[in-house]
């Protein structure tokens, strides 16, 4: 089987854009990744498109008609916050068969603002704040505080989390956000979900992501300077563990996803140069550092305090500003974190690069759940 | 029937596992899977743990257990009351149910993990559906 490269790449700034439609979301960010690989639509032989909230309107075919309707195969993927992570490992998979050498992913969405959660039954009456709480933050921070319950993590080493990625955001053009929020200012920031403040919550932001993967043949072609290797792509669904039916499990699905991963890259732990990882509250990036084995169970809380995440630190995670601060446009997220890793990889992250990067990996969590992690391996 | 008459026959129950709500000894309702031992809440027929099928048995789930996790809610949809505690509990004997916790001060200094709780029944905060019924749910407190 070919080995999968990623030969274009990019993003578009996070931000809200209510002016522009979904499709043109996606289009911007498909013709940067493709101006990126210096290669036409016309190159592409199938398209893998990612998108949540207007899953069943056909999102891929409609950025072809904002860009080039050559009439190629299309494959729309929902998958939860694993929207844009599925629809790369499809395009990934799809050169793996054999049966392309060019193809493009795409993830974007369009976002409104305020809680998520799961949507009340239209039977009966509504659950919310009665049988306990589904929002978003709540099932977040009931994670976090599992943690809490068995390694005595702390509300500050939680709200630490938020202020390494607000940092890291202020070198992130790209980010939503560029701004510094010191300790105090997102303990004392309104009370969401406790621990989980409103700084302790990822922005809810419009964005497009956008890949070119080709096949080694292909790769070879088009000169390998700038290529980032695909060496593993994962994607699980959260196996049965006793409580996950009421309470997501997203440490089984993490972990099992991590091991599949390490396994099919050759690659352990100790070989990551940075991650970015599924941080959609503070309290879940605490969670990872342990499901990704950058530490051992119960030292998550010590990786934080002495900064070993942090930009500089033993192993970077989310030099991006992550979901916390860059912000979390669900379809998208998966294939802009891909977009940081393989910047690095690039050596093209100007103020915010991780010096040296060779090998990087990315993580998202659906909830429901899916878990994507794809390993970066810089080329040249 | 109609409405009016589905509204005459008295509340519903929250959840279709909250059983009994018409005796003095309401209960809820696991299912558990006779090859593993997996206790699932709502009738299923095949176990998602081992994958048995035609095993699954009611059992009555007992009124008491130990908290898990929770978080403190402060901001949740328009019209619900903040701030609750939502609670993730132990059953003893297995099972695992979410539900605000009360009768208790919503504050992290007074919430401990494995403290006992014990499941009491009671109005659904007022809630009505569309037809006008009433709901009985279910709340965990501070065992006695
Ligand atoms: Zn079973």
């Amino acid at each position: 089987m070919s080995d999968v490269y990623v030969v274009g790449i990019d993003m578009i700034k996070f931000g809200r854009f209510p002016e522009k439609t979904v499709p043109q979301l996606g289009a911007k960010a498909a013709l940067m990744a493709l101006d990126d690989a210096d290669l036409a639509i016309q190159d592409m032989q199938a398209l893998y498109c990612g998108n949540l909230g207007q899953a069943s309107a056909m999102v891929g075919q409609r950025i072809l008609q904002e860009i080039g309707q050559t009439g190629i195969c299309v494959v729309n993927c929902a998958n939860a916050c694993a929207t844009g992570a599925t629809a790369f490992r499809e395009a990934w998979m799809s050169i793996k068969a054999g049966v392309y050498d060019v193809v493009l992913a795409v993830g974007v969405e369009q976002m409104g603002k305020g809680l998520l959660g799961g949507a009340g039954g239209a039977k009966g009456i509504s659950k919310e704040g009665l049988l306990g709480s589904s929002t978003m933050p709540a099932v977040f921070a009931e994670a976090g505080m599992e943690h809490t319950r068995q390694h005595g993590t702390t509300f500050e080493q939680f709200a630490k989390v938020s202020v390494k990625n607000h940092h890291h955001s202020t070198l992130n053009p790209k980010a939503m956000y560029q701004i510094e929020t010191p300790l105090e200012t997102v303990m004392n920031a309104e009370m969401i979900s406790y621990p989980n403040t409103k700084l302790m919550c990822s922005v809810n932001v419009d964005g497009a992501a956008a890949a070119v993967l080709v096949s080694e043949k292909k790769a070879k072609e088009l000169g390998m300077q700038r290529a980032v290797r695909v060496k593993a792509s994962v994607l699980t669904s959260d196996p049965y563990t006793n409580r996950d039916l009421v309470m997501p499990d997203v440490n089984a699905v993490t972990r099992r996803a991590a091991k599949e991963a390490y396994e099919m890259a050759s690659l352990g732990p100790e070989d990551i140069d940075l991650v970015e990882l599924h941080d959609c509250f503070a309290t879940a990036e605490i969670l990872h550092y342990e499901n990704l084995g950058l530490c051992k169970d119960g030292e998550a809380g010590r990786l934080i305090d002495e900064g070993e995440v942090a930009l500089g630190g033993r192993v970077p995670v989310n030099v991006s500003g992550g979901l916390l601060s860059k912000g979390h446009p669900l379809g998208a997220t998966g294939i802009a974190n891909i977009y940081e890793v393989s910047t690095h990889l690039r050596a093209e992250a100007e103020k915010r690069q991780v010096e040296g990067a060779k090998i990087g990996m990315t993580h998202v969590i659906g909830l429901g759940s899916a878990c994507g992690i794809h390993i970066l391996e810089k080329v040249v | 029937m109609s409405e009016s008459e589905q509204a005459a026959k008295g509340p519903l129950p929250v959840v279709s596992w909250l059983k009994g709500i018409d005796t003095d000894d309401p209960f809820l309702e696991g299912h558990k899977c006779g090859a593993c031992g997996a206790v699932f809440l709502g009738e299923r027929e095949v176990c998602s743990s081992c994958g048995t099928r035609n095993q699954m048995n009611a059992v009555r789930l007992p009124n008491k257990g130990r908290l898990y996790s929770y978080s403190i809610v402060h901001r949740s949809f328009p019209g619900v009351e903040v701030p609750y505690i939502s609670a993730i509990v132990d059953l003893d004997d297995g099972g695992t149910v979410k539900g605000n916790l009360i009768n208790i001060e919503p504050d992290p200094a007074n919430i401990s993990f494995d403290m006992p709780v014990e499941v009491v029944f009671g109005d659904a905060l007022g809630r009505k559906d569309r037809d006008g019924n009433s709901y009985i749910a279910y709340f965990f407190q501070p065992a006695t």
